[in-house]
């Protein structure tokens, strides 16, 4: 253990964390970026990215039928080329989360997880109650993963160990039934600097993975927020021993983008961290960017968005 | 009978102290009507070394001072000189066989030569200092800052003047010196010496030395300590003999003309560039 | 799990249009040497033969100084200011839209990655002619007097390190002053000058103005040494630098030297660890440390030197070392088998000295001039290779435990080129910034450039300062200085 659990501890860890240097961070996502991924590497990073998309839908308007195409799409991306392999996760409000898990394992996707974003999501102003029910009320409907957020508020208002107390809670109820990925929502953070305490706050109390964002903030998952959070894991496995997975969500819409995630990963947490079980792309168009550009890997040419399904 | 004055006895001066130097040599020197007027020492290179030992220890010190506390020191200088001008004035008459007027008036520009540096000490960073524009999240600035250990060889004639005009912006600069004073002339410089002493001048900070300049020059160019060197008392020749060894440590070396500018001050300051990030 | 090697990712050497064989631009045009006599420029990551260059000796040189004499005395000291500055605009225009290729070019020669010719060199060279493009017609501002006045013609030598943009950093501020110049580029390394020399010709730069002389030392030499020079510029070794200073000592020429360094990278415990672990590595791999700025000596606090080092290795660990024209490239070839020799020796001493050598495993390629990432532990103040500039990708480490230790060390060196702070405090800062006896200070940063910003050293790393207003100081004459 490298706190005691008391707020005294909790506080002593966070503060002693070393600073982040805004432009030196941003200058090392910077390069990263300049990084040129061509040929067989591309080829690999497209299916590995494929395998991290948790395929996400959290709009107002979901409806039953909606998800089910969606799940449709997560098992098999491309239904004219079955070497394509099938998404991270199913990514969807509670109340979609049995329709989600009971088409999923009606088609063949039982191996696919179906998150659930929960803890009054996006804003988190809930009183514990309301997010404790919300937690076990996913978790009843048969999500495999809890993607909470945190109380940004507290946060920023310096009740550190609120937070922490509150991911704690949440863990609990996860138990072993369900994976949890704790939402910074690092739009709303601001600094670098909170985001990395943000990260070891949630990593103490419990968290399977550290999640960039909403995707109803913005900016969400930039480069060196997510710079930071892999350094976050990267140093927290040095501490413990244990990997902790990152999420970006939020903004990763092409190819491009993915694809620097991934070098981010590589060059920074390190290769152990570049599967699924620690790795996740929160979104929804990017699936398609990437079989478009799959598709132009495999045929030569410039592929056209009337071949890929649009859901 | 009328009354034997009492002559000055002429020495060097060292880490603010007047030393006679350490080979026990003298030279004599003469008035412009070829009579007997000291017996100043003829300073050594060993000397030279403990002048540059004096001036290095003192020179962080001095350059670690706030420059309105520098300026203030260089205005006392002034304030102490404008009461000793009648001795001045004597000694250069004396000496440079000029007429007392001639004489007064160089005093007295010597005078307004600190005061003019003075002013300069805490004005230089914001004339010759940048903020620099940079394209990128940086702040980046530059601004001026001492050489370290400058020696001088000062100009044979005007004998004050000419200690006064090459010493001063040393000064301002935040350095510390070393004033080789003319040969012929050296009487006003050691004078000034004792002006120096009186004026909250740190010790070490001026080091003042008497004697043959072919003899101490050599020296000057191959000590590794010295910083930098204003050649207004040496010949050409000096001069570039004293360049080619200065060459070894990469001293600044420098001559100016007879007027009074903050090149002076700068030619003998180094340019320092401070970048820094700007992010939160 | 798998693996994420990047693909080889090259850049095309098709835009790179190397002629086979480059005489002396003098006079606006390239003409043969008079004695007929050339040296070969390689590719140092292959080893191949890049192209035939022209020998310039004591005759060609004495043609080169007299046409930017007469260009100097019959146009370019006659030209408007304003005019002047039109062509310096030109140049950087011209530059920028031959970008790939210079960078090209440049990594062909000198053997840096395609990354930082194409990131950094090639972009600083054509900002600092758009920097000095506007001073020309600005001069009287400057705080130089009020009718500063060009020296004549300026001899410029440059190093191989970062050939295009020293020439930038000679030729601009020379050009934009008034003065006309005379360029000898580095032995290894003529291309990107001769390319320059076109980017001249189309910008219809006067005759004259600007003349390119190739060769080796001995050229050098003759250049300095010639009767009708105004000025030396020169970037380079200290030792060079000094033998300039003794053979301009008995004439008028005035001189700016900017030569080695030893920087020192202080890290203190409350310093943004990530992100100084990054410019540790950019302060001494970045060009494979063939930088006289270059962090060389980490001297770093001793309660935070074991985060710091592991860390550090984990991220050497990612460097990636080969193929230049790779776009993925971290550390290209080094420059000449002369300079990895060099490398080799002095870093052997650090062995025989009973420091601690590490490098993470790399496989170097088989052709051309290699060196791996190294670092050295356990380094004590006496050490070679904590005094001496090694010039390449090979870092000491020392550590501290007091602020002021600290700066003991740091100031303790004959150099005094630029200095690396790593602290959150920022009294802290200001007060290193302040002790530190160096030049250029980068404080939470390292190895920036940009023209705005004056560049050179303190001590034996050199006279005068190159680039910003400071710079261009050296090419106007003084109101207050005799030269002889």
């Amino acid at each position: 253990m490298i706190i005691d659990g008391s707020e005294t501890s909790l506080r002593k860890f966070l503060s002693d964390l070393p600073p982040v240097d805004q432009v030196g961070a941003e200058a090392r996502a910077g390069m990263l970026a300049t990084r040129s991924i061509k040929t067989t590497s591309k080829a690999w990073a497209i299916d590995m990215a494929i395998s991290m998309v948790d395929l996400t839908t959290l709009e107002g308007a979901d409806t039953p039928s909606k998800v089910k195409s969606l799940c449709a799409k997560a098992v098999r991306p491309d239904p004219t080329d079955l070497t394509v392999p099938s998404v991270g996760a199913i990514c969807v409000y509670n109340d979609m989360v049995k329709i989600a898990r009971t088409e999923l394992d009606a088609i063949g996707g039982e191996s696919i997880p179906v998150a659930a974003v929960a803890t009054a999501f996006p804003s988190g102003r809930a009183s514990l109650a309301v997010k404790k029910l919300d937690t076990q009320d996913a978790i009843d409907a048969g999500a495999n993963e809890i993607d909470m957020v945190i109380d940004r508020g507290a946060f920023l208002s310096g009740k550190l160990y609120q937070v922490f107390e509150e991911i704690k809670v949440i863990k609990q109820i996860c138990g072993d039934k369900a994976h949890l990925k704790v939402i910074l929502e690092t739009g709303e953070l601001v600094t670098y600097d909170n985001v990395r305490k943000a990260s070891y706050l949630a990593m103490l109390a419990g968290a399977d993975f550290i999640k960039t964002s909403t995707g109803k903030v913005a900016p969400a998952a930039t480069a060196p927020v997510v710079l930071v959070m892999l350094e976050a894991v990267r140093d927290y496995f040095t501490l413990t021993g244990k990997k902790i997975g990152v999420k970006p969500a939020g903004g990763i819409r092409t190819t491009k983008d993915a694809i620097k995630q991934l070098v981010l990963v590589k060059e920074t947490a390190g290769e152990q961290w570049l599967t699924p079980d620690l790795f996740r792309i929160g979104a929804s168009a990017l699936l398609n960017d990437l079989l478009m550009q799959r598709m132009k890997l495999r045929t030569g040419h410039y592929a056209s968005a009337n071949y890929v399904t649009v859901d | 009978m009328s009354r034997i004055d009492i002559n000055k006895t002429y020495k060097l001066f060292i880490g603010g102290a007047f030393p006679r130097s350490e080979s026990g040599r003298v030279y004599e020197v003469k008035g412009s009507n070829k009579k007997f007027l000291a017996n100043p020492a003829l300073a050594s290179r060993k000397d030279l070394r403990d002048a540059v030992v004096a001036a290095k220890s003192s020179q962080a010190g001095w350059a670690g001072a706030t420059a309105f506390n520098r300026g203030q020191i260089l205005y006392r200088i002034a304030e102490i000189m404008q009461g000793r001008s009648e001795q001045f004035t004597e000694e250069i008459s004396a000496l440079e066989g000029v007429t007392s007027k001639a004489a007064k008036l160089q005093v007295e520009e010597a005078i307004d030569t600190w005061v003019w540096y003075s002013g300069w000490c805490d004005k230089l960073s914001s004339v010759a200092g940048s903020q620099n524009q940079v394209s990128g999240p940086f702040y980046n600035f530059t601004t001026p800052e001492s050489l370290g250990v400058v020696a001088i060889f000062a100009e044979s004639k005007p004998s004050l003047l000419g200690a006064v005009r090459t010493l001063a912006p040393v000064l301002a600069g935040g350095n510390s010196a070393v004033l080789i004073a003319s040969e012929a002339y050296p009487l006003p410089a050691i004078t000034l010496g004792e002006v120096l002493a009186t004026s909250d001048l740190p010790a070490g900070v001026v080091n003042i030395l008497t004697g043959k300049t072919s003899e101490l020059y050599p020296w000057v160019g191959s000590h590794m300590e010295i910083d930098g060197v204003d050649v207004a008392g040496l010949s050409k020749k000096q001069e570039e003999e004293l360049k080619l060894v200065g060459a070894d440590n990469l001293k600044r070396i420098a001559r100016f003309s007879t007027i009074n500018h903050p090149e002076r001050i700068l030619s003998f300051m180094e340019q320092k560039t401070i970048w820094h990030p700007i992010g939160i | 799990m798998s693996e994420f090697d990047y693909a080889s990712a090259p850049e095309s050497k098709a835009i790179a249009n190397i002629a086979s064989n480059y005489g002396l631009f003098i006079g606006g045009k390239f003409v043969e040497p008079k004695q007929g006599k050339s040296f070969n420029t390689f590719n140092p990551a292959t080893e191949e033969l890049l192209s035939k260059i022209g020998y310039a000796d004591k005759t060609d040189i004495d043609a080169a100084v007299k046409s930017a004499r007469l260009a100097y005395t019959r146009v370019w000291s006659k030209m408007p200011a304003k005019e002047r500055g039109k062509y310096l605009y030109r140049i950087a225009r011209i530059m920028q839209e031959r970008a790939r290729e210079f960078a090209v070019v440049e990594t062909l020669d000198n053997g840096k990655p395609i990354r930082e010719s194409r990131d950094t060199d090639i972009p600083l060279a054509a900002a600092h002619f758009f920097y000095h493009a506007g001073w020309a017609d600005k001069l009287e501002y400057a705080g130089f007097g009020t009718k500063p006045k060009p020296l004549g013609v300026v001899g410029q030598i440059i190093p191989w390190n970062f050939p295009l943009l020293m020439l930038a950093w000679k030729i601009a501020p020379a050009l934009a002053a008034g003065n006309t110049v005379v360029l000898k580029p580095a032995e290894t390394t003529p291309l990107t000058a001769l390319l320059f020399a076109q980017v001249c010709q189309q910008a219809g730069v006067p005759e004259g103005v600007v003349n390119i002389v190739t060769g080796d030392g001995v050229t050098g030499a003759a250049l300095v040494n010639h009767p009708d020079v105004n000025k030396i510029a020169f970037t380079g070794s200290t030792d060079v630098g000094k033998a300039i200073a003794r053979s301009i000592s008995a004439t008028k020429k005035t001189a700016t030297l900017e030569l080695g360094g030893k920087a020192a990278n202080l890290v203190f415990e409350d310093a943004a660890i990530d992100e100084a672990v990054e410019g540790i590595v950019n302060g001494i791999f970045f060009n494979q440390g063939h930088v006289c700025c270059a962090g060389s000596r980490l001297i770093v606090q001793e309660n935070v030197a074991d985060e710091i080092l592991e860390k550090l290795k984990k991220r050497m660990s990612l460097i990636r070392v080969g193929d230049p024209m790779d776009k993925n490239t971290d550390l290209g070839a080094i420059n000449s088998k002369e300079q990895l020799n060099k490398i080799h020796e002095i870093s052997n001493s650090g062995d025989a000295e009973g420091a601690n050598r590490w490098s993470p495993e790399v496989k170097l390629p088989t052709k051309g001039y290699w060196y791996p990432p190294t670092i050295f532990t356990g380094v004590s103040q006496s050490h070679r290779i904590a005094r001496e500039e090694i010039f390449g990708p090979v870092l000491s480490v020392l550590t501290f435990r007091t602020p002021s230790e600290a700066i003991e060390k740091a100031n303790n060196s004959m150099y005094g080129l630029s200095a690396g702070i790593w602290s959150d405090k920022g009294s802290k800062i200001l007060w290193a910034a302040r002790q530190l006896k160096a030049g250029v200070i980068w404080s939470n940063t390292f190895n920036k450039f940009d023209p705005a910003s004056p560049f050179g050293g303190y001590k034996e790393s050199g006279w005068g300062r190159e680039g910003g207003r400071h710079g261009l100081a050296g090419y106007l004459t003084s109101e207050a200085k005799v030269s002889k």
